[in-house]
């Protein structure tokens, strides 16, 4: 009965949407107020039963309902709750679910915060949301139906892939979602804006939170799944360049951008169809995920539903909404009218270069994920594009990014004096340079640390330039204290937001040189009793135990570290052997003193009692997931400022530009 | 002019969708081979371990083989590989392993970690053998009959439904 009425909540969601979809857009269309209202109750209807839809699937779940085919395939009644409530998102139907769920919820938040905003701009908005709505949920109820039944019903099921029974994976696909539908706002209200041929501050104002907020929850999502590639993989590894890794990676990329653009919106009220460009291409690059890890046209392990009727699905939704909004881009863009011109060396100027080169980066990252996929439509062949095409060609495109980082906040807009930036980054540039040496000489200051000093001189650019732009806002050292503590305490939040992101990102590359250049790795066969020394470590194989788990048994073993004869800890990884399904895992245990982790694993007797362990000193690592915490952080702050609080400034009476009046 | 501009992100869509649309009509995991059928190419490849041999052509004569090429980056080998430990362990082909492009050290660890199905492996570091045999991507296995012909390519991680479906049935024909 629960799963029927879930079902049943879906189809009247989609019945919900459609009205959502025509009628507030007739009615901005119409300019009757009474029409577009009708988009926040929709909003919030379709909200409640989504709720329920989804709501009824994790009541299944977690009641282990196997006549439901979904649940019998994913999951198992020993599984303890938490996966067995993650286990809803874990597979192909309930991720789905769990997508529109988000939009949903986007939705409701425009109608419930969207109070102050021009009435036909929420209404359209609303509308886009609900054909985005409607093509996802017909998605689900036409290719993938979580509340199919299964009869006879079997005793128990398959079980969730124990890859997945992770805490970290438990929850990195609803904050990766969370961003990637996050992105779906901004480009409902870019749609909204082509549709009624005007972009101004009040728009970029209210766009960019939620961007923002859809940027933090996808870094987030996304150093999850690094974090848990880390952990689990149990190669010291965090990034592999894998397709799926890169459909997460590219919105990021572009979403990154649009948060920038959206500034310069805002304030100087330029650069406006390129932020439109921006706001479609991010939650085109989201869909693109959606197919690439749904239709199986390119291998990997994360694809774990392919279906090519689902496939052609997706790619049809992508041709609809991408398709379609870009050709309302091509028709509508040229007459939005432009605000401020601004000088090359400018605020702008740097906000505009650091957004061609996100973009670029992007872009070389779509190409090498595609590009098996193009090789063979075209009868090339024999390609597969690994890690070193991503390394050879995204990195050099970061290097000026990162050097413009620093420099950007310190100009000002429309024209500025590159000359003035620069002496008040003096201070970064002997940073960058005492530290690119210093990183150069502890790498042993052969040919190959070049690379080293490189990463590390410009993350000390970036981060002491990203502080002194912070020092140059309160005047520290130059005014006195009590002056500086007064512009401390009100200078908005977002600026202190872009401080913690940019030094936030300083920290990750850190994090990324120092673990390319430091790590060690011993790789040996161990009896109890032998101690390995690694990075000035001993660590002592104690014994090991068998160790039986709710779902799984698992091989324990036990190294008794110390440094210079000190106890530093015990490290205790696993390796496990799930029953159902049956396969085995590797938990790493980590040992971390914020400078780098101890990563121990133990792999497979060797049948004369030994067993094969791989023992890490991994440099830096901790900096990355640091870092890109900081970042998080720093988002969430500028999220708090006061001026996404407020709302907009009323609207200038701007006039429409008339795409008759636009043939320049 | 400014309008032709405009156009040009709906028009690099296209070309992008058109790859898609052809996409879902290939099966990346059935990519065709040229060299079904034929001779595996001749090479001789110096042992990955040194306790087990390395892989020559010759070695691929007068018994049914899987080749199966594998990477210590590569995910998808890392599915695939207790797959390949149980088809080893069950004794019905023999299966030899080529470490394809990759760092010694990270090969060894890897099947230490994940155990060694293989009884012999050959080190092809900079992936000249896998040009050889037409390796689109890893993982990549050929199954080589008694006169040394390649007779199955299974490109991309094998499933135990190809392996029980496709693979064991081509095995037992080909071991009469």
């Amino acid at each position: 009965m629960i799963p029927e009425t879930g079902h049943f909540a879906l189809i009247l969601a989609l019945f919900v949407a459609i009205v959502q979809a025509v009628v507030p857009l007739v009615g901005a269309h119409r300019g009757d107020r009474a029409w577009m209202d009708v988009a926040r109750p929709a909003a919030l209807a379709q909200f409640l039963l989504i709720g329920l839809a989804f709501g009824a699937l994790t009541w299944c779940y977690v009641t282990s309902d196997f006549s439901v085919l979904n649940v019998a395939q994913n999951s198992h009644t020993d599984k303890p709750m938490l996966y067995k409530v993650s286990g809803v998102w874990a597979n192909h139907e309930g991720s789905m679910l769990l997508w529109v769920l988000i939009l949903a919820i986007y939705g409701v938040a425009v109608s419930a915060f969207g109070g102050n905003l021009p009435p036909a701009l929420r209404a359209r908005a609303l509308s886009v949301q609900a054909m985005i709505s409607i093509g996802f949920i017909l998605f689900i109820l036409l290719t993938s139906n979580p509340f199919a039944r299964l009869d006879p019903a079997p005793l128990n099921g398959n079980g969730l892939n124990p890859l997945l029974q992770d805490p970290g994976l438990a929850f990195h696909p609803p904050f990766l979602y969370l961003g990637y539908v996050g992105f779906s706002m901004a480009f409902s209200f870019a749609i909204a804006a082509l549709i009624e041929g005007r972009v101004d501050a009040a728009w970029a104002r209210w766009v960019r939170p939620w961007t923002l907020a859809a940027w933090v929850f996808l870094t987030l999502g996304i150093a999850m799944g690094s974090w848990w590639a880390y952990y689990t993989l149990g190669w010291g590894g965090y990034w592999y360049w894998d397709p799926v890794e890169n459909a997460s990676f590219m919105p990021w990329l572009v979403g990154t951008a649009l948060l920038h653009s959206s500034i310069v919106v805002e304030k100087r009220d330029t650069l406006k169809a390129w932020t439109i460009l921006l706001a479609i291409i991010a939650f085109s690059m989201s869909l693109l995920g959606t197919f690439l890890v749904r239709s199986g046209v390119l291998t990997s392990v994360h694809s774990f539903a392919t279906d090519p009727a689902r496939g052609v699905f997706v790619l049809g939704l992508l041709f609809v909404c991408t398709g379609g909004s870009l050709v309302l881009f091509a028709i509508r863009a040229p007459s939005l009218k432009s605000g401020g011109l601004f000088a090359p060396i400018s605020r702008e100027g740097s906000l505009l270069l650091n957004n061609v080169l996100m973009s670029t980066a992007a872009g070389t990252v779509l190409l090498g994920t595609l590009y098996p996929l193009i090789a063979d439509a075209l009868n090339l062949g024999k390609v597969s594009v690994g890690p070193p095409f991503f390394n050879a060609v995204f990195l050099p495109l970061m290097v000026p990014v990162v050097v413009t980082m620093a420099v950007g906040p310190l100009l000002s807009w429309k024209r500025s004096d590159l000359g003035s930036a620069l002496a008040r980054l003096k201070l970064a540039f002997v940073a960058a340079v005492v530290v690119a040496i210093g990183g150069w000489l502890i790498a042993g200051g052969s040919a190959k640390p070049l690379l080293a000093a490189g990463g590390f001189g410009l993350a000390a650019w970036l981060f002491v330039g990203s502080l002194l732009e912070w020092g140059e806002r309160v005047r520290l050292f130059r005014a006195p204290l009590g002056e500086t503590l007064r512009r401390a305490v009100h200078l908005p939040r977002s600026a202190y937001g872009m401080t913690l992101a940019h030094a936030g990102l300083a920290v990750v590359i850190a994090g990324l040189t120092g673990s390319a250049t430091w790590t060690t790795e011993k790789i040996q066969v161990m009896r109890p009793g032998d101690t390995m020394n690694v990075a000035g470590y001993e660590l002592t194989l104690q014994g090991t135990e068998e160790v039986k788990g709710p779902n799984y048994t698992a091989l324990r073993a036990t190294f008794h570290t110390t440094k210079n004869g000190v106890f530093v800890a015990d490290l205790k990884p696993e390796k496990r052997q799930y029953t159902m399904p049956p396969r085995p895992t590797t938990d790493a245990a980590i040992h971390t003193n914020m400078i780098g982790d101890l990563y121990a694993v133990i792999g497979e007797p060797d049948g004369k009692g030994g067993f094969v362990t791989r023992l890490y000193y991994n440099t830096l690592v901790p900096w990355i997931f640091l870092g890109a915490v900081i970042m998080v952080f720093g988002g969430l702050v500028s999220l708090t400022d006061r001026r996404h609080r407020v709302g907009a400034p009323l609207r200038k009476p701007q006039t429409l530009a008339a795409p008759a009046a636009a043939k320049a | 002019m400014r309008r032709v501009l405009y156009l040009l992100p709906v028009v690099v869509f296209l070309v992008l969708g058109g790859f898609f649309w052809r996409g879902l009509q290939m099966d990346p995991q059935l990519i065709p081979s040229p060299m079904i059928d034929k001779p595996a190419p001749a090479f001789a490849l110096p042992p990955l371990k040194t306790d087990k041999p390395g892989l020559a052509s010759a070695d691929l004569q007068g018994k049914v083989t899987l080749v199966s090429f594998f990477a210590s980056w590569c995910i998808p080998c890392r599915a695939e590989h207790p797959l390949l430990m149980d088809l080893a362990a069950s004794g019905k082909v023999i299966v030899v392993g080529v470490n394809y492009k990759d760092k010694p050290e990270d090969g060894l660890a890897w099947l230490g970690k994940l155990g060694d199905p293989y009884t012999a492996i050959g080190a092809d570091r900079d992936g000249r053998v896998g040009i050889d045999f037409g390796v689109y991507g890893v993982p990549e296995s050929y199954l080589i009959d008694k006169q040394g012909r390649i007779r199955f390519k299974q490109t991309g991680p094998f499933t135990p439904e190809i392996i029980s479906g496709k693979l064991l049935p081509l095995v037992a024909e080909l071991s009469k």
